[in-house]
């Protein structure tokens, strides 16, 4: 089972919870911004919010920009 | 009367806003905003590098700045509005400044996607300013749409070149009822200097505070460039003469030894 994390293919066990795949990525969830297939997920759906074998997600924090 | 600047009912303490791309540290970022007192800054949205995270930007922000995340990366208006609506989920409040970019030599930006975007983000309630090529009838369409200010070029992006399309943004000025805000190729103090002279509401400096020898200096340098430049827009500067007028009295002199 894979999804497409950041653009490179990710191998996880599907369904997986955004909660519990930022948990794997050691990711803290602070201040981050999650997409799955083109559609923001607010944060408040974490926890249910159910990821499947293929997607695409995105996940996103501020860097510096002008 | 106070000479205050408000953009969409917020007061801005300061008329320098600064970008925050190119530092050498995020450290650095967050001296550079406090040296210079700037209460606007700019961030971008980009995918998270998992195999070397970075420290997310907003923890070396002052808490009392108001952040501006910026579009980059959007090559039309469609992307701009899905990295718009992104920079509000994560959490930085409803300001935006539109970046549509599809030119990768000058990095100029896109006014058509601009105004598109605008519109659209404009309708759901962001505080819009978009980053455009100085053109009046842009301007006006930018206006229409509901932006919130104005962002001209002064030259291309991390070019340090100064005001060179100085006519159009006088135009600007002087013809649309936003406040105007001038935004790439500030390279030193002096054209921030001369963009304020101008009237321009207020300036975005990034790469020139970022990559010179000393930042925060700079930074300090910036901000009283932007004073001064202020200050003497509404001070009323006389009007440049062709012919000298002598500042000493003409009358009363020596005879002149032969």
């Amino acid at each position: 089972m894979a999804i497409v994390l950041n653009g490179k293919v990710f191998d996880t066990t599907c369904p997986v919870t955004i909660k519990d795949l930022l948990s794997l990525k050691e990711m803290n969830a602070d201040r981050v911004v999650v997409e799955v297939n083109y559609q923001i997920i607010v944060k408040q759906d974490w926890n249910s919010f159910l990821i499947n074998d293929n997607d695409q997600v995105e996940v996103l924090q501020f860097v510096g920009g002008g | 009367m106070e000479d205050k600047l408000i953009i969409s009912g917020v007061e801005l303490g300061s008329r320098l806003f600064i970008g925050t791309g190119k530092f050498s540290s995020n450290a650095k970022v967050g001296e550079c905003i406090k040296a210079s007192g700037c209460s606007v800054v700019t961030v971008a949205v980009r995918r998270i590098d998992f195999e070397t995270p970075e420290e997310n930007m907003l923890n070396f922000i002052p808490s009392d700045c108001l952040v501006m995340p910026n579009t980059s990366g959007a090559r039309n208006s469609r992307d701009a509005v899905r990295i718009a609506r992104l920079a509000r989920e994560a959490g930085c409040g409803n300001w935006v400044k539109i970046e549509v970019i599809s030119d990768n030599k000058y990095l100029l930006p896109d006014n058509f996607e601009t105004v598109k975007a605008t519109e659209i983000l404009a309708k759901e309630g962001f505080v819009v300013l978009p980053y455009m090529n100085p053109d009046l009838m842009v301007a006006k369409a930018l206006k229409d749409a509901g932006a919130a200010a104005v962002m001209p070029l002064g030259a291309p992006i991390g070019t340090n070149r100064g005001i060179k399309m100085k006519e159009m943004i006088r135009i600007l000025i002087e013809e649309i009822d936003l406040p105007i805000v001038v935004d790439a190729g500030i390279g030193r103090p002096s054209h921030a200097a001369e963009a304020m002279e101008m009237g321009a509401a207020a300036v975005l400096v990034n790469t020139a505070i970022a990559t010179a020898h000393d930042p925060v200096a700079t930074a300090l340098a910036f901000s009283f460039a932007v004073k001064a430049g202020r200050l003497s827009f509404t001070s009323g500067a006389p009007v440049p003469w062709q012919y000298a007028k002598a500042s000493s009295p003409l009358e009363g002199f020596l005879d002149s030894l032969n």
